[in-house]
């Protein structure tokens, strides 16, 4: 039944033919493994095929839309995940395998005469694959690929004469946007897979040409490509598969950053590892010089690739072109080395990418949480998040005289003898309140030390009267912070409050009576006599907004007030950044729920 | 050639290499399909989650709908999700009302997808090529017809079945609520899709 049938599109294809020189193509000295490059490769690049094709039919190029596919495709998709972390770290294991391969056609001088025509098409493929890397990277649209792409086009604009012209080609205008997504992606699914295929389909028909380059001394006698080598080349591309797969398994999949924000700084911003020798190298080329470390010396290292052929004629030429790829590759070994040492000393760019993956994964809670991302993007669930913008407008507006936790709010470590004012970590909680009612902190520069109440009113209450107290006085002093404390209502504190309900009632009454604050503040009743800050609502949200708005009114530091700026009043931050900043300051934030 | 094993012994060996590779080819490529197209399969994998029960909108009041029972089309809004977009109340689809003369049942909605391929029906005082003249609703795709109850009109018609009735009631007074949903379109049974 089958023969027959066989045999009749055997007639009309003349495929027996088509197979039997395919697949019984001689190999000199038999199979053997430094041949299987090539195979990889092109398994590498069905995977990528069949991964890109599947990715293509979720993903949405836009502005709006590409983190937010992708995001869908990573979070919410049946096997998303595993396709998408399959294309990326196949795409990587490609990188590794051309440098293989290479290698081993440079090594074996398989790219001699008369074999010039396919170490070029070879050439002008590497050329294509890293092209696929570089436009795939933007795609996702996140803060990484963004900012190293926009670094990309940049380069690219140095070029003399056409620079200008084609970076804006490139980016489809003048800065990056939903044009720039349609145009990379177009070339990394269209354009550049076609010409990939053109020349895969020569540089095969070339290979099969001039047959093998074997490596002298042959070993064994001659054999058919099929099975030996076909065997060896499969057991290779499992071994890549697995080596792909650990990662997919390993990393989950492929990273996906927060998404792109052309006004958030991005300090984390490098390019994927296999560029890291370029992006080591641009350092060492000051100011205008830039162009020889990114385009000149580059183009003449390539350029020489392809004069190679001609050089490997000469005596000693191919000693000097093997000689020059292994000096590149440890050249850029080198540079990846020094670049990932010089981050890994870094503090702020560990920093940075703390916080990047930290924004990373807040999106992503934020989006769950919100059942779904508004039609805006998901920049703008970044935008409303206390817990994201909280620490950036501190850094921004506080952190020159006040600090959170010993830090700016993002992370970073602050110089502790210039900041002034005090530390808003937890601010007024029972913990930060305990501190300041602490005769042995409240002059330390974390409370009033480091600002001219350090000789005033309240330290010289808690340094005078809170000094030594009776077991009895310091359980009523407990109780008056429970209940300054409680005016807070701080979301953190939302069940011990309920459950020092009494405490909290006679606090209140300690206050007014044998705990004094009333002498000074007002608590719960207009008192135009009162100095010191009003403790109704106490660090409430009312009350932070109040006081930011101006801290000069009577009812807080009044004409005493000390450098604060009135940053509502002022006009310094918008209403919304005064509530951002508030809810983070007091813990309000939506929360993982676990 | 010197071969080392009797051919019949190389033979074998050569068909397990084979096998070794046909199974391995097999392995290799079924990884990447199997992943692309389990990830195509997502829409299936999720219809589970389909909100098959419609969803419950407030869509007008009565005093918008005429009172000589003459249907009115009205947008049906909700918030809703799309794929990864969620969607502050925006229209989601488009239903008829009109008014009987049932105590019971005071209004009357139908979605306005025809029941045979899924165009827009819309309200005609007169059906084309029907006499006596008889107002109902016309689809301008395939020429299928309906009378104002929503039953087919016309006999071969390309409609299976007459158009989909929605649960419809009347809260608080005067709002009417409608139970928004779709149907599969080409067959005599009414089978719902999600909202």
């Amino acid at each position: 039944m089958i023969k027959p049938l066989l045999k009749w599109l055997d007639q009309r294809t003349g495929y027996k033919k088509i197979a039997h020189e395919a697949l019984y193509e001689n190999v000199p000295g038999g199979a053997r493994w430094r041949y299987v490059w090539g195979s990889t490769l092109t398994f590498a690049l069905v995977i990528q095929f069949v991964t890109g094709a599947f990715l293509w039919m979720q993903y949405s190029a836009s502005t709006q839309t590409s983190w937010e596919s992708v995001y869908y495709i990573q979070n919410d998709m049946f096997m998303g995940w595993f396709v998408r972390g399959l294309h990326h770290f196949t795409a990587q294991a490609m990188i590794v395998l051309l440098v293989l391969h290479l290698m081993q056609v440079l090594i074996d001088g398989a790219y001699k005469a008369p074999r010039e025509m396919n170490f070029w098409t070879g050439l002008v493929l590497l050329l294509l694959v890293l092209g696929l890397s570089l436009t795939g990277y933007l795609l996702p649209w996140d803060q990484k690929g963004y900012w190293a792409s926009r670094v990309v086009t940049n380069i690219a604009g140095i070029t003399p004469i056409v620079g200008h012209g084609i970076q804006r080609l490139a980016v489809g205008g003048a800065d990056f946007g939903t044009a720039t997504l349609t145009r990379f992606l177009a070339f990394h699914a269209g354009v550049l897979p076609a010409g990939i295929v053109a020349l895969i389909v020569g540089h095969i028909y070339l290979f099969r040409r001039h047959g093998i380059t074997p490596k002298k001394p042959l070993k064994k006698a001659d054999a058919a490509f099929w099975p030996d080598q076909v065997l060896m080349d499969s057991v290779a591309c499992l071994a890549v598969l697995a080596a792909v797969l650990f990662l997919v398994l390993h990393f989950h999949g492929a990273e996906l950053g927060a998404p792109a924000n052309s006004a958030e700084p991005y300090d984390a911003a490098r390019p994927e590892w296999y560029f890291l020798f370029l992006f080591q190298f641009l350092k060492y080329f000051p100011g205008e010089t830039e162009i020889f470390g990114a385009i000149i010396i580059p183009t003449l290292i390539v350029a020489f690739l392809f004069v190679m052929p001609f050089v490997g004629n000469w005596k000693l030429g191919h000693r000097f072109n093997i000689g020059f790829i292994c000096a590149l590759l440890a050249g850029a070994g080198l540079l990846t080395y020094l670049a990932v040492n010089e981050d890994h000393h870094n503090e702020r760019y560990q920093t940075a990418v703390a916080q990047a993956d930290q924004a990373a994964e807040r999106v992503v809670f934020l989006a769950k949480a919100n059942g779904g991302i508004p039609p805006d993007g998901a920049l703008a669930l970044l935008a409303n998040d206390p817990f994201s913008q909280g620490p950036k407008l501190f850094a921004a507006n506080c952190a020159s005289c006040h600090t959170y936790g010993g830090t700016d709010g993002l992370g970073h470590k602050l110089d502790l003898t210039k900041e002034s004012a005090s530390d808003l970590k937890g601010f007024a909680s029972r913990v930060w309140l305990a501190g300041l009612t602490n005769p042995a902190t409240v002059a330390s520069r974390q409370y009033f030390g480091g600002t001219k109440f350090k000789d005033g009113d309240m330290v010289g209450f808690v340094q005078g009267h809170l000094k030594d107290l009776t077991a009895d006085k310091k359980v009523q002093l407990e109780k008056v912070i429970m209940a300054v404390s409680a005016e807070a209502q701080l979301p953190g504190q939302q069940a011990i409050d309920k459950a020092d309900s009494a405490q909290i009632a006679e606090g209140r009454q300690l206050l007014r009576n044998e705990i004094s604050c009333v002498d000074c503040h007002q608590f719960q009743q207009a008192d135009a006599t009162a100095v010191a800050p009003d403790l109704t609502a106490y660090g409430s949200k009312a009350w932070l907004l109040a006081y930011l708005n101006n801290p000069a009114d009577p009812r807080f530091y009044g004409k005493d007030n000390d450098r604060m700026p009135a940053f509502g009043k002022d006009g310094r931050l918008s209403p919304r950044e005064l509530g951002l900043l508030v809810d983070w300051l007091r813990g309000d934030w939506a929360k993982p729920s676990s | 050639m010197h071969t080392p094993h009797p051919p019949e012994k190389q033979d074998r060996r050569d068909f397990i290499k084979k096998a070794c590779c046909v199974a391995l080819g097999g392995a290799l490529g079924a990884v990447p399909i199997a992943a692309g197209v389990g990830m195509y399969l997502d829409p299936l994998v999720r219809a589970s989650t389909d909100n098959k029960a419609g969803l419950k909108v407030r869509v007008t009041t009565l005093d918008a709908l005429p009172s000589d029972g003459v249907p009115r089309q009205f947008k049906v809004l909700a918030s809703h999700v799309d794929a990864w977009t969620k969607t502050p109340e925006s229209p989601i689809g488009a239903v008829v009302l009109l008014r009987t003369s049932d105590a019971q049942k005071p209004v009357k909605a139908f979605n306005v997808a025809c029941p045979h391929a899924g165009c827009f029906v819309a309200y005609v005082a007169q059906i084309p090529d029907l006499t006596p003249e008889t107002p109902g609703y016309f689809c301008p795709c395939h020429n299928s017809s309906f009378k104002l109850d929503g039953q087919i009109a016309r006999a071969g018609s390309p409609a299976a079945r007459g158009l989909d009735e929605l649960d419809c009631t009347i809260e608080n007074g005067n709002e009417v609520w409608v139970t928004y949903q779709n149907f599969q379109a080409g067959t005599a049974e009414k089978v719902p899709l999600g909202a």
